[in-house]
C-alpha cells in the first residue's frame, strides 16, 4: 500500500476560517469560533489537528454522549465501566473478565485485509492495556449484496485479515456473525470483540498520577500511516481520497508487545498504560492526563521514527499500530526498558506528567502546541439529535417455504468457509467453538468455571423497528448464553449507524439506544464498554441501523454446558410458545425471554439436557437442521405449521426419554410452555408432512452456500 | 546417552503462542517442566526432553521456522538431539525441526492456500519412537490442526512416517487430507534414532474430554514416562 507522504490539509488555504480547510480537520466554523474564544487566540496547525481529532465523533461521541448516558452501566460485578480502554467485571475466584468491542468499518471499506487486521489488533490492545490476557476473539461482519463481486472481495479480504492477525497472535476466534444486506454495499461493518481474563489485583487503568513521572512510548516506530484516522472514521465518505489513512498491522510485533506489557506489569512500576489507537499520541496522552485531572508534556523529537522528516503534526496524529504509552514511577525507567528489551522492543521516555492541566507538545526546545486538556476533552460541543421517524413502513416480506433454498441462502448457510480460517483452539481452553453450541464456551483455567460469548444483531429487524430490534438483539444474546447454561455478566456494544445529523438516522440511533437500555435493565446486565461508529454511508445512503451486542456469561461448572448437536434416541422438546407466524416484526416478549433463560439455565445445571439450541433466524426448521448437521443425527418432528417463523422466545432442547417429565415440571414452575415435538435418530430430517430430507443432502446444500 | 535430569523443557521464541498450554499439558501428566528462552544457551545436562511448541516464531517471517532455527538455544538442542535426546516439535516446532535439518523434508503452504483450523483424525503408523510407544499401530487419534503451512513434502523416503491424516474409521484418503501433505503425512520421526518427532496436529489442545478429545494426552504421557526413566531412552 502506498502511504501519503504529505498531509493534504497543510497545503490548503491559509485563511484560518476557510470552511474547506476546517472540514479537512473535521471541524465546523462554529466549533472553530468556540475554540478561538476559549483559547483567546487562533490555534496553530498542530493544535488544530489535535483538536480536530479529539473532537471527532470517534473520540468525543459528540452526537451520542447524551444517549449513552441513558445506558445501564452499573452492577454489583462491575469493576470498570465505560471510560477506560475496556470494561471489567468480577466473576469470582479473584478473577476479572475484561471485554470490549470496536468497529473498523471505514478502514475495511478501503482496504479490507489491513482494515480488519488492524481492527483485531486494536481491540486486543484495548484488553491487554487493562492488564488482562486476551482469551477470545469474536467478530460481527456485515456486507452488501453477496452476488456483487465487490462484496466478495471485501468479505474475503476481511476474513483473511482477521485470521492473519488473530492466528499469529495466538488468541482463538471462537464465534462470530456474517450477514448480508444491500444496505451495507460499499460500507461493510467489521466489529471485533475481545475478551480477556486477569487476576483482579492485576487490573490497571490509564489514569495518570504523580506529576513528574515519565511517559514511555513502547512498540512500533512512528510513521505516517493512519494520519487523521479518527476524523476519517467520522466522515461519511469512506471512498474519497483516503489512501494512507489505513494502517498496516504487524501481529508479530503486537504479540511481543502483549507479552512484554503483561510481564512488565508484574514489576509494580507501571502506574498507567494506554494503547495508541485513533488519534495516536494525541488521544492517548490527553486521555491519560484527563482521567487523572493532570497535564502532560510530550517531546516529539524523542519519538522513535520509522521515516525521516516527520513533522510534529504528523507525530502527534499518526495512527501507526502496535504502540503503547506507559506511565511509570520516576526512577524505574531503566528497569522497564530492560523488560521490553528482552522482547526486542525499545521503550523511550518521550514526556512526563505535569500538574498544570495542559497538554504541551515540544519539538526539542521549541513549544509547538499548548492546549488546555479540558478544551480537548470536556469542552467538546454536544449536539442534540433531531430525530425524525421514517415516512414509509417497510413492506411485508413473504414467509419462506423452501427449506433447501433457505439453507443455501447467504444469510443462513454454513459459515465454515470463514471460521475454518481462524484458529479457534489455540490456548487449549475452547470447549465449544464455532458451530458447536448456541454460544462459544471456554473453560477458565484454574477453576471449574466457563465463559460463554456471543454477538447478536439482526439488521432486518432493526430496519423494521430499531427499538424492538435492539431489544431482540439483547434477548437473543441472553438466550444464546442460557442455552449453554451461562448467566450473562456484561455487555459490550458497537453502535454502527449512518450520519446522525439526518433525522432518520438520529431517530434510529435514539430508538436503538432506548431499546438497548430497556432490555439490558430487564435482564440485569450492565453495558461496561463499547464504541460508536457513525457516518456509515455510501453515496448518501445510511447503512441499516446496526447496534451489535457482544455479551459474556459465566457457567459455574463448564462441564455441564450443552452443545447444539442431536444425539440418537433423544427426545426433542420445544420450550416457549409455539410460533404464530404473524407478518411484520416477530413476536418478542422480554418477560417471556427472561423466564425461558431461567428455565434453560436450570435445566443445564441439573444435567437434564443433552443439547440446546435457540430458535432465531430462519425459525424452527433451520434451528432443527443445524442441530442435525452438528452431529449428523436426524430427527422426526410432529410440528406442521409456521416452520420458518422467527417468533422469539423459543429454544429446542433434547433430553433422555426418562427426563421428559422433569423438564415439563420445571417448565411449568418457570411458566414456560414445554412441548415434546419429536425425537432424534436416523439419517433423515422429517418435519410434519412437509419435509423429509436426508441430513447429509441438506448439509451439502448448506455447506455449499458461500463456499 | 549420558543420564540427564528428569525434566522436560518447552522453548519459548518470540511469537511462539502455544507454550503455556504445552507446559500445562506436561504438568497434567506430572512431568517436571521448565519454560526456557530462545536467546539463552541450551543447558545440555538439565533436561532429558525438549518440546518446540506451536505458534508463529519470529512472525513466520521469511518461512515458518526459518529464523527460529538460528536462535542461540537451537545449537544446543541440535547437539542434544544428535546425542539421542528426545525432541518433540509441534506445528511451528515441527517446521523448525525441518529448517534445522533435524528432520528431513519441507513444508509448503496448504494446498487450499488458506489457513486451516479444524479437528482431524490421524492414524498411528509407527510406534518406534518413545512418543508413540504407548499407542498401537493403526490407532486413530482425534486432534485439532491450525496452520497455514502444513503441506509436507518428503525428500526421498528417508523419513519414517509416524502418523497420517485419515477419517474417523482410520481410512487414509485424499478427502481426509486437510493440507495436501504428501501421502497424508501428519507426523514424521528421524531414522534410525526415533528420538525426534515432528507433528502438525496439536496434542496439547486434545488432552481433556472437555475440549473435544483427550487423545493427545497419550503423547505427553509417553514423554513423561521417558523423562522419568531417562536410562530407558
Amino acid at each position: 500500500m502506498s502511504l501519503a507522504t504529505t498531509p493534504l490539509i497543510l497545503s490548503l488555504s491559509k485563511d484560518r476560517t476557510d470552511e474547506h480547510r476546517l472540514r479537512a480537520f473535521g471541524l465546523l466554523p462554529a466549533e472553530y469560533e468556540h475554540i478561538v474564544r476559549r483559547l483567546g487566540r487562533e490555534p496553530n496547525d498542530v493544535e488544530l489537528g489535535m483538536l480536530g481529532a479529539m473532537w471527532s465523533e470517534h473520540c468525543s461521541y459528540k452526537h451520542s454522549r447524551r444517549l449513552l448516558r441513558t445506558l445501564p452501566t452499573n452492577g454489583p460485578r462491575v469493576l470498570q465501566g465505560p471510560g477506560e480502554n475496556a470494561g471489567a467485571v468480577d466473576i469470582g475466584d479473584g478473577l476479572a473478565v475484561v471485554l470490549k468491542m470496536e468497529s473498523h468499518n471505514h478502514p475495511s471499506a478501503v482496504e479490507p485485509f489491513q482494515g480488519a487486521a488492524t481492527g483485531v489488533g486494536g481491540i486486543l490492545r484495548d484488553v491487554f492495556t487493562m492488564g488482562a490476557r486476551p482469551v477470545a476473539m469474536v467478530d460481527s461482519l456485515r456486507f452488501g449484496d453477496p452476488t456483487d463481486p465487490r462484496t466478495m472481495h471485501l468479505l474475503h479480504g476481511v476474513i483473511g485479515g482477521i485470521g492473519h492477525y488473530g492466528n499469529c497472535i495466538g488468541v482463538p476466534t471462537v464465534a462470530g456473525e456474517i450477514s448480508f444486506d444491500p444496505g451495507y454495499a460499499g460500507n461493510p461493518i467489521v466489529n471485533a470483540m475481545c475478551v480477556g481474563i486477569a487476576p483482579i489485583e492485576r487490573l490497571i487503568t490509564a489514569r495518570a498520577s504523580g506529576p513528574g513521572n515519565p511517559l514511555l512510548l513502547v512498540g512500533a516506530d512512528t510513521g505516517r500511516d493512519g494520519l487523521q484516522g479518527a476524523a476519517f472514521a467520522s466522515n461519511d465518505d469512506p471512498e474519497a481520497s483516503h489512501r494512507g489513512v489505513v494502517q498496516v498491522g504487524n501481529p508479530f510485533l503486537e504479540k511481543l508487545l502483549l507479552e512484554a506489557c503483561l510481564a512488565v506489569l508484574e514489576t509494580g512500576d507501571v502506574i498507567a498504560m494506554q494503547d495508541l489507537g485513533a488519534a495516536g499520541l494525541t488521544s492517548s496522552s490527553v486521555e491519560m492526563a484527563a482521567r487523572g485531572g493532570l497535564g502532560v508534556e510530550i517531546d516529539v523529537s524523542r519519538v522513535p521514527q520509522r521515516e525521516t522528516g516527520l513533522s510534529p503534526f504528523e507525530m502527534m496524529l499518526s495512527e501507526s499500530q502496535e504502540r503503547m504509552l506507559l506511565l511509570v514511577r520516576s526512577g524505574s525507567e531503566a528497569t522497564v526498558k530492560r523488560h521490553f528489551a528482552r522482547w526486542d522492543l525499545h521503550a523511550e521516555v518521550i514526556g512526563r506528567v505535569t500538574d498544570d492541566g495542559l497538554v504541551r507538545v515540544l519539538d526539542d526546545c521549541e513549544t509547538v502546541a499548548e492546549l488546555p486538556i479540558a478544551l480537548l476533552t470536556d469542552d467538546v460541543p454536544e449536539y442534540e439529535l433531531q430525530p425524525g421517524p421514517p415516512a414509509v413502513v417497510l413492506p411485508h416480506r413473504d414467509s419462506p417455504t423452501d427449506l433447501r433454498a433457505l439453507l443455501a441462502s447467504p444469510n443462513l448457510c454454513s459459515r465454515r468457509f470463514a471460521y475454518r480460517q481462524y484458529d479457534s483452539t489455540v490456548q487449549a481452553n475452547t470447549v465449544f467453538g464455532p458451530g458447536q453450541a448456541a454460544a462459544a464456551v471456554l473453560r477458565i483455567d484454574g477453576t471449574r468455571k466457563g465463559l460463554a460469548v456471543t454477538t447478536d444483531c439482526n439488521p432486518h429487524y432493526m430496519l423494521r423497528d430499531p427499538r424492538r430490534g435492539a431489544q431482540q438483539a439483547v434477548a437473543e444474546a441472553v438466550r444464546n448464553l442460557a442455552c449453554v447454561g451461562a448467566t450473562p455478566v456484561a455487555v459490550t456494544d458497537c453502535l454502527n449507524f449512518g450520519n446522525p445529523e439526518k433525522p432518520l438516522v438520529a431517530w434510529q440511533l435514539s430508538e436503538a439506544v432506548a431499546g438497548l437500555a430497556e432490555a439490558c435493565r430487564l435482564f440485569d446486565v450492565p453495558i461496561v464498554s463499547g464504541n460508536v461508529s457513525l457516518y456509515n454511508e455510501t453515496a448518501g445512503r445510511p447503512i441499516p441501523p446496526t447496534p451489535t451486542i457482544g455479551m459474556v456469561g459465566v457457567i459455574d461448572d463448564v462441564s455441564l454446558a450443552a452443545p447444539i448437536g442431536f444425539r440418537d434416541k433423544a427426545v426433542i422438546v420445544l420450550l416457549g410458545l409455539p410460533a404464530e407466524g404473524r407478518p411484520g416484526f416477530p413476536r418478542l416478549d422480554l418477560q417471556e425471554e427472561r423466564r425461558l433463560a431461567n428455565l434453560l439455565r436450570t435445566l443445564v445445571s441439573r444435567r437434564l439436557l443433552l443439547s440446546a439450541q435457540d430458535v432465531s433466524d430462519g425459525g424452527l426448521a433451520i434451528a432443527l437442521a443445524e442441530c442435525c448437521f452438528a452431529t449428523g443425527v436426524g430427527a422426526t418432528i410432529s410440528v406442521e405449521t409456521n416452520l420458518f417463523s422467527e417468533d422469539q422466545g423459543r429454544a429446542i432442547v433434547t433430553c433422555r426419554p426418562e427426563d421428559v417429565d422433569s423438564v415439563a415440571r420445571l417448565g411449568n414452575q418457570e411458566d414456560v410452555p414445554v412441548m415434546t415435538i419429536g425425537y432424534a435418530g436416523g439419517t433423515r430430517l422429517e418435519i410434519g408432512t412437509a419435509i423429509d430430507e436426508s441430513v447429509a443432502g441438506l448439509e451439502a446444500i448448506w455447506a455449499a452456500g458461500l463456499a | 546417552m549420558e543420564p540427564t535430569a528428569a525434566r522436560a523443557a518447552v522453548v519459548q521464541f518470540p511469537g511462539t503462542n502455544c507454550e503455556r498450554e504445552t507446559v500445562r499439558a506436561l504438568r497434567a501428566v506430572e512431568c517436571p517442566v521448565d519454560l526456557i528462552w530462545h536467546a539463552d544457551p541450551f543447558p545440555p545436562d538439565a533436561y532429558s526432553a525438549v518440546v518446540l511448541p506451536g505458534g508463529f516464531a519470529h512472525g513466520d517471517h521469511l518461512r515458518a521456522g526459518a529464523i527460529a532455527r538460528f536462535a542461540p538455544v537451537m545449537a544446543g538442542i541440535e547437539r542434544f538431539a544428535q546425542r539421542g535426546g528426545l525432541v518433540l516439535g509441534i506445528c511451528n516446532g515441527f517446521q523448525m525441526l525441518l529448517e534445522a535439518g533435524l528432520l528431513p523434508g519441507a513444508m509448503l503452504r496448504n494446498a487450499s492456500l488458506e489457513f486451516r483450523s479444524e479437528w482431524v483424525y490421524c492414524r498411528v503408523e509407527s510406534t518406534d519412537s518413545p512418543f508413540l510407544r504407548a499407542a498401537s499401530k493403526g490407532l486413530v487419534l482425534k486432534m485439532p490442526i491450525a496452520h497455514g503451512e502444513g503441506n509436507y513434502v518428503a525428500v526421498d523416503d528417508e523419513a519414517r512416517v509416524a502418523m497420517r491424516y485419515c477419517d474417523a474409521e482410520g481410512n487414509v484418503s485424499p478427502g481426509a487430507n486437510p493440507n495436501g501433505a504428501q501421502a497424508n503425512i501428519a507426523a514424521i520421526q528421524n531414522e534410525p534414532g526415533n528420538n525426534i518427532l515432528g507433528l502438525m496436529p496439536h496434542p496439547e489442545r486434545a488432552n481433556d474430554c472437555l475440549l473435544g478429545s483427550e487423545d493427545g494426552r497419550l503423547i505427553f504421557e509417553a514423554l513423561a514416562a521417558a523423562v522419568r526413566q531417562p536410562a530407558a531412552v
